[in-house]
């Protein structure tokens, strides 16, 4: 057993650390390999045109090199992890459905205590596979679609098959190439015309085997004119060896529609968290990505919005925490094609015990994107002299009148910010705490209530004994 | 001993240069002392030393609140021992809400949490005083702030922390004489048997509105003149000038 005691590795931080011993329903050699996508194809019964699409993106991977840029992904040892491993058979809809022992990790986590809050659907899952999607009746009713991606396929392959991979084809990078390949769980939503849904979709991942892969897949759809909040968490045991999180997410903001989608990732630092999150966003169409990322090993996630109809809004917040052996390359892209559109990105990184934050950012403004506006904010705080941020920005601006302002700032706790609270008889740790919580609260404010509980948490565990 | 604020001997450097060379001072409980001073005497050296900035080296004297030594604690323990520093220059705290930060200061300075409805009314009540409006609880720390408002901020926290000593470094720089008035009656309605105050200011203007018992002259990082409101109002009219030529040392004010 080569997993670790998180009380080891983290004194008292990552309190999602443990691992369950579950019964493996299915599971498969290691290698990243066709056989495995055949086994899969054949546990799911899957359509033939999605083991073709399966089998040409692992030809893709197997093809395609990192990009030079790419930071610190070389010794992933791809041949090491297992593809598709599940100790659920099918999703319940009903939390007593669950297997007994995957609830009590899920119980564990507080997961069931989720339930009972106000959701407008709640989905959980384990390794490969989901194993609870539920959604409310009233918002069934009016013909919301909340089911795994799995699901979605089998039930409504017209508007599956219309919008899967369209956003992120297999070839568009090499992690999304291996998503492809072996693609499982993740969620499938359709918000048809008008249906304003709005109390949060969540969803919650977890990982508890080791060296292994998870590869969900989400694809979601707001048709003309609709409104939804979709919410996902992420923890995983700590191991002594790797894990990869390669995740798929694409949505389609129809006219007028507006979608925001909130992740707080809090993997543990053996995870590589590799995610290509995608949005197209129609004409006046809002995309809102709140994207925080506080665990992981490395995390390289641009979560971007497209802009192909006149006059949408795209928004990225994120904010990214490293700490101790973590590498957060997080950012945002902004594409435009169309004109009158505008776009924001306010990113919030902090640093510390060793950790490195980097904003890595693209906005990029085709020709035909005329009177574009866009502006961008990244804040940097490191708090120790060992701890490092880095900020690449890339701006291409072909459009006539774009209009493009960037701001960037690195601080540190300032010794007066420090003096002035401490002056007031408030200990130097709450002062510390203070500084830092209030340097992340533009985008903390705009979390659910129980994520912005949790993150000042994390926050402050992290920050321990860091600032001397 | 109990009701005193006694700074000994005081010398502080900036790196390595020497600011303060000597400083005497009492103050008292109930008394308000004005220390007066051209620029570059070491007059916000001293408001900053009072309460422990990591930049300013005490490099000998002491200082003593009620006996105790104010050098052996850190400047999170003064100000809960009831020391109190008006800034110059209030700093600015991004993310973090006046109100938030005003309940944990008054907790930490009574030791235990404090009733939230206690703490409100009194807020509102100390609010009025001062002519500030509701809003301004709901906004970041000092963020954005004029410099009256920054001033006013001052003044609310030292009057919601009820402090035993405060030093008022600048108080009234940056003020039009509206908002000195307002700062005045705040620092007016502390003023009291409990409270010992030393206001440091470059002009006499600020004696006006809140008059002090005893007047010091610092030059040169020495106090070379003590006396009694009068001579607030000779410095208004002949300077610092005649002082400076003078150069005879001060007289160290009597010990309590």
């Amino acid at each position: 057993m080569s997993a670790a005691s998180p009380d080891q590795v983290l004194p008292g931080a990552y309190k999602e650390g443990f691992h369950d011993d579950l019964k493996t329903v299915h599971n498969v050699p290691k290698g990243p390999t066709h056989a495995v996508i055949d086994y899969v194809c054949d546990v799911k019964g899957e359509p033939d045109w999605m083991r073709q699409f399966r089998h040409r993106s692992l030809d893709i991977f197997l093809k395609q090199d990192l990009p030079a840029w790419m930071p610190g992904l070389r010794d992933i040892d791809y041949d090491a992890i297992t593809y598709y491993m599940s100790p659920v058979n099918k999703s319940a809809n009903k939390w007593e459905d669950v297997p007994e022992e995957i609830r009590r990790t899920y119980d564990k986590l507080g997961i069931a205590k989720e339930e009972q809050k106000l959701l407008g659907g709640l989905g959980a899952q384990i390794d490969s596979e989901m194993a609870y999607h539920n959604i409310q009746d009233s918002l069934s009713k009016k013909g919301v679609i909340f089911l795994s991606c799995d699901e979605g396929m089998k039930q409504y392959p017209d508007i599956f098959k219309e919008h899967f991979a369209k956003s992120i084809p297999p070839e568009d990078n090499k992690f999304a190439a291996l998503n492809s390949a072996f693609w499982s769980g993740g969620s499938f939503v359709y918000i048809p015309k008008g249906v304003k849904c709005d109390i949060p979709l969540s969803v919650y991942f977890r990982i508890n085997a080791e060296q292994f892969g998870q590869f969900e897949r989400t694809l979601i759809v707001c048709d003309d004119d609709s409104f939804c909040h979709y919410v996902e968490g992420c923890s995983a045991p700590v191991y002594t060896t790797h894990s990869l999180h390669a995740a798929v997410v694409e949505i389609f903001v129809k006219d007028h529609a507006r979608c925001r989608y909130t992740t707080i990732q809090n993997w543990s630092t053996d995870v590589y968290n590799l995610v290509t999150k995608r949005a197209f966003l129609y004409k006046n169409a809002i995309m809102e990505w709140v994207d925080g990322n506080l665990g992981s090993k490395r995390t390289v996630k641009y979560p971007s919005c497209y802009m192909v109809g006149e006059g949408a809004h795209g928004e990225i917040l994120s904010l990214a925490s490293a700490d101790k052996g973590m590498w957060q390359d997080a950012g945002a892209k902004l594409v435009f094609y169309a004109p009158n559109c505008t776009g924001r990105i306010n990113s919030k990184s902090i640093s510390g015990h060793g950790g490195r934050a980097s904003y890595r950012g693209l906005v990029q403004v085709n020709e035909e994107a005329r009177n574009c506006r866009v502006q961008v904010n990244c804040d940097a705080l490191i708090l120790d002299p060992v701890s490092r941020s880095d900020t690449y920005p890339v701006m291409e601006i072909d459009g006539n009148l774009a209009t493009v302002e960037h701001e960037a700032s690195v601080s540190n706790v300032s010794e007066e910010q420090l003096f002035y609270l401490m002056s007031r008889g408030i200990k130097k740790e709450d002062a510390v705490s203070m500084i830092v919580n209030g340097f992340i609260e533009p985008i903390v404010k705009e979390l659910p209530m129980e994520f912005a509980v949790e993150i000042n948490r994390l926050i402050n565990l992290q920050m321990e004994g860091s600032v001397g | 001993m109990a009701d005193t604020f006694e700074i000994r001997d005081l010398h502080v450097s900036i790196e390595e240069k020497p600011i303060l060379k000597g400083v005497n001072l009492v103050v008292r409980k109930g008394e308000v002392h004005a220390l007066m001073g051209p620029n570059g005497s070491g007059k916000s050296t001293l408001a900053n030393a009072i309460l422990g900035h990591p930049k300013y080296t005490v490099t000998s004297g002491k200082i003593l609140m009620k006996g105790e030594d104010v050098l052996e604690m850190e400047t999170d323990e003064r100000a809960r021992k009831g020391l109190f520093l008006a800034f110059q220059y209030p700093c600015e705290v991004p993310g973090v809400r006046q109100s938030n930060f005003l309940r944990l200061a008054c907790n930490a300075r009574l030791g235990r949490e404090m009733d939230v409805t206690d703490f409100y009314s009194k807020l509102e009540e100390k609010m009025k005083v001062l002519d500030i409006d509701e809003k301004f609880m709901k906004r970041y720390l000092n963020e954005g702030f004029s410099g009256g408002e920054k001033k006013r901020n001052e003044i609310l926290q030292m009057m919601m922390l009820e402090p035993e000593f405060a030093v008022m470094d600048e108080t009234d720089s940056g003020l039009d004489i509206d908002a000195l008035k307002v700062v005045s009656r705040g620092v007016n309605e502390l003023r009291g048997p409990g409270l010992g105050i030393l206001i440091i200011t470059h002009y006499e203007r600020i004696l006006r509105y809140i008059n002090p018992d005893f007047v010091h002259i610092l030059v040169d990082g020495k106090i070379v003149k003590s006396g009694g409101p009068d001579l607030a109002a000779h410095l208004e009219e002949h300077g610092y000038d005649w002082i400076i030529k003078d150069g005879e040392p001060a007289p160290v004010p009597a010990k309590g």
